[in-house]
């Protein structure tokens, strides 16, 4: 499955087993990317960083 | 009899973002034939006075400290069994609480300070020795993580905590600083094993992975397991993951216990599938195995 970045229009290339919500990382431009939508495929650009984020 | 109907429980993974490790630990649920659901935080919200819950068991992995803390809490009212559990991650999110249970339970931590003023964060720091750690007391991969070599540079960093304007950044941590050697560990523990631990080598005193780190295989056999396990137990026991320094002495301290771990970077070099460990705790805890 392919889709275009939303920053830069890049192919983005995807596997079967995407998940809503997945991030992916552009090859193109580097930004990560989070797939809104399977099914149509859907990318925005992933969430800033928050101050409570991490592991 | 298949193992989805053995179990016989509707499981939910709490997250929003999908990470590696996130799709991991589906696709691991998905070899054993058991369905679990993703609750995301994003589409959903909950009557605080509303009993009814669609699952048994969650497992979080939110990325969200404050999100994750919330939902759990809401559904451990409503009876669902959720690892971790709502106290164990509001004490691992805040390195002050978590602090606070390793030291209550004698678990090795280096000397720590709370302060709430640069003026006598200051005082504590001097009082520490240099160099210090000012480190904010929610946060994770080591971001805004301090160390301080000398008087000018601890009144620097206070003095731009100072004015970051959140409350918890008006919370000084302040910690004795370990010198490593160039390493530290992160050792991961499941239930009451220590399932495998790695070595985090970096030039940089900040060694998370996240930031550079380079992860090889720390056996987990011996002092290192034990004390990972203790300082689980500390804060309540689960799916956590303990990073311990090693001291010039040999000595092991104990920094932080996180709740919600990363660890794609941990299976290759370990040998071991996290995922799969983390999953089978959560369906032995579905099945009533685990108190």
């Amino acid at each position: 499955m392919t889709a275009l970045c939303p920053e830069c229009e890049g192919v983005v290339r995807l596997t079967d087993d995407v998940m809503e919500g997945e991030i992916v990382p552009c090859a193109d431009c580097g930004t990560e990317l989070e797939v809104l939508s399977v099914n149509p495929l859907r990318l925005g650009p992933a969430p800033e960083v928050q101050e409570d984020w991490g592991e | 009899m298949s193992l989805s109907r053995r179990v016989d429980m509707r499981i939910a993974v709490l997250c929003s973002q999908i990470r590696v490790e996130e799709k991991l630990i589906f696709q691991a649920f998905e070899r054993r034939g058991v369905t679990a659901e993703r609750l995301d935080p994003r589409t959903q919200a909950f009557r605080l006075d509303d009993p009814g819950t669609p699952y048994d068991v969650v497992l979080d992995r939110s990325i969200r400290y404050g999100h994750s803390l919330y939902v759990l809490h809401v559904l451990e009212s409503r009876g669902v069994r959720c690892i971790n559990r709502a106290a164990v991650v509001a004490t691992c999110g805040d390195k002050a609480l978590t602090s606070l249970a390793l030291w209550r339970a004698g678990v090795p931590t280096p000397p720590t300070v709370l302060a709430f003023t640069p003026e006598s964060a200051l005082a504590a720091i001097e009082a520490l020795g240099y160099p210090a750690v000012v480190k904010p007391v929610v946060g994770s991969w080591g971001r805004l993580v301090a160390r301080v070599n000398d008087r000018d540079a601890a009144e620097a960093v206070l003095e731009d905590r100072a004015t970051l304007g959140d409350w918890h950044h008006q919370v000084f941590y302040v910690q004795a600083y370990v010198p490593k050697p160039g390493r530290d560990i992160r050792a991961f523990v499941v239930g009451d094993e220590p399932i495998c631990a790695i070595y985090r080598t970096s030039e940089h005193w900040i060694t998370n992975t996240a930031r550079g780190g380079r992860a090889s295989r720390c056996p987990v056999e011996g002092p290192i397991g034990d004390l990972a396990v203790r300082a689980a137990r500390a804060v309540g026991g689960g799916v956590l993951a303990v990073d311990i320094v090693e001291a010039p002495d040999g000595r092991l301290f104990v920094l932080e216990v996180n709740h919600a771990m990363e660890f794609r970077n941990s299976i290759e070099p370990t040998g071991v599938d996290i995922p799969g460990c983390i999953v089978d705790y959560v369906l032995r805890v579905a099945r009533g195995e685990v108190p």
